[in-house]
């Protein structure tokens, strides 16, 4: 006879700040199996291509998700540009890269701290959302919003950013790099956050590529794919490799991260030093998408795979976009599997979920 | 308001939000706008909360959820709707799955505009929810008094 407890967690959690619920089937302080559940926050975000035109759209698809807005506005942005034919100028990519690292940068800071959080470590939690918020300081001044951007349009960006302000930026990114290498040192030398994260729910290479993770996850098991390497945006141009850890446990994805932030720095400065003058944005009037495209792309969680469907009309006829947390659920299934009740929210974290997204 | 009566608990829910408001609700905790200083603490228990922050508007999995928490929540109670898919279901109010604003679902005492709503007029709307929350406190004690013992 099975002597097992269920244990509801979610979807009203302290340590999520959204709501997904698992099914935790306990045996004694073991979980024998985890069942996610999720629409609580399904809205039906790709319907509405139907009812906006391809234009607005844009910021429609901005909002999927308030942490990675602005990568899935570029991402929108970029497939209906190629669905037309048309080219944005290069200052528009190269901001549009700088704003993407930035956002990038963000939004692994501010899961730093939610991670820092959960582990009980709260002091962490608060600087980290304290440089993040210098962060936040520099979206407010180069485009508007903190976190709905709001400048990627069809055909290039909406807001030009000066030289004068980029210098500033520049000489900004260098403070908050050192400031956030003060606390990027505790995520990788502290005994708190060793002792919580070494060698719980870890994850093998071949495990995680059979269950198709992405991301942190995927690079923290010791594959090193990153669809910035397909070359979109600036990328292609700029001097990067993708980050690495061979471990597989949380500890090795919360390097992982803590690793692309320093990368990112990298990535702004060299975008900021090739920055191209020139026009920011081509009229598309009377342009129309046609064709049914499949697009990717890097976000802060992992690879989100866009599917594009057009007719010619002002209206996609179709628009799917998959989600790199929907992506990292059955590897985190796998992971839940053995650990201990304390380590649940812990290991939850790890995969950084971002339900928006996962559901739209 | 020269000083707070009390120190008010806040359980924050995203009901159906795109993370925007919520990431801004957390940054109000964060040191840039501090606002534990006054007393204001997030708790993930609703029956500690005296003002419960909703996020997002309402669909049919998170209408039960929404419910749920504002009936465990002791009186006297306030709900502030946070940013505009809270008040009227925002950009995504045309959506299949989406009801609309809060108010749907739950009686709304304050509403707080924006897309995102910035971690300022959050604040801002908290302020203004215990103005209401001290007024029904009294409201509160008053009926006490009239009913014999």
């Amino acid at each position: 006879m099975s002597n097992t407890t269920i244990i509801p967690f979610g979807p009203q959690h302290p340590v999520l700040p959204e709501p997904i619920h698992l099914d935790l089937e306990l045996d004694d302080e073991r979980v024998v199996q985890a069942l996610p559940s999720i629409g609580y926050v399904h809205r039906g975000l790709e319907l509405l291509a139907e009812r906006h035109d391809f234009i607005e759209m844009a910021n429609v698809a901005e909002r999927i998700c308030g942490i990675c807005s602005f990568i899935h506005g570029q991402g929108y942005c970029q497939a209906i540009e190629q669905l037309m034919g048309v080219e944005a100028p290069p200052r528009a990519v190269y901001l549009r890269t700088v704003w993407g690292e930035i956002s990038r940068i963000q939004s692994h800071i501010l899961w730093l701290g939610l991670s820092a959080d959960a582990l009980g470590f709260e002091s962490l939690f608060q600087h980290s959302w304290r440089i993040r918020e210098m962060l936040v300081d520099i979206i407010e001044e180069t485009t508007g919003g903190r976190v709905i951007f709001g400048v990627c349009k069809v055909g290039g960006i909406r807001k030009d950013v000066n030289d004068e302000t980029l210098r500033s930026v520049r000489r900004r990114i260098g403070e908050i790099r050192s400031a956030f290498d003060e606390i990027a040192n505790i995520f990788r030398q502290d005994a708190t956050v060793k002792k919580r994260t070494v060698g719980v729910g870890v994850l093998s290479a071949e495990d995680a590529h059979a269950l198709g993770a992405v991301g942190p996850v995927l690079r923290g098991s010791g594959i090193a794919r990153d669809m910035r390497q397909l070359g979109y945006a600036a990328f292609g141009d700029l001097d990067w490799e993708p980050v690495v850890e061979q471990a597989g446990d949380c500890y090795a994805r919360c390097i992982v991260r803590v690793r692309e932030v320093d990368q990112s720095f990298d990535l702004i400065t060299q975008c900021l030093d090739r920055m191209p003058a020139g026009e920011i944005s081509v009229s598309v009037k009377g342009k129309r998408p046609t064709g049914e495209a499949m697009f990717r792309l890097e976000q802060p969680r992992g690879e989100v795979c866009y599917y594009f469907s057009a007719n010619g009309q002002k209206n996609l006829e179709r628009f799917r976009v998959r989600t790199p947390t929907f992506a990292n659920i059955a590897p985190l299934v796998h992971m839940l599997k053995g650990c201990e009740l304390a380590d649940v929210p812990v290991i939850v974290l790890t995969i950084d979920p971002c339900v928006s997204c996962n559901e739209r | 308001m020269s000083f707070l009566k009390k120190s008010p608990w806040v359980l924050h829910y995203a009901a159906t939000s795109c993370n925007g408001c919520d990431i801004e609700l957390l940054a109000c905790l964060t040191p840039t706008y501090d606002v534990e200083r006054f007393g204001i603490v997030n708790t993930g228990n609703p029956k500690h909360a005296d003002i419960f922050l909703v996020t997002g508007s309402v669909n049919e999995e998170s209408r039960k959820v929404v419910e749920n928490l504002y009936a465990q929540m002791p009186d006297p109670k306030v709900v502030v709707a946070i940013g505009a898919c809270a008040l009227s279901g925002g950009i995504f109010r045309d959506a299949y799955n989406v009801y609309g604003g809060i108010d749907k679902v739950i009686p709304v005492d304050v509403y707080v505009p924006g897309c995102a709503a910035r971690p300022e007029s959050i604040i801002d709307g908290i302020v203004k929810a215990l103005d209401i929350l001290e007024e029904r406190a009294k409201e509160r004690k008053r009926q006490r008094k009239v009913v014999p013992a």
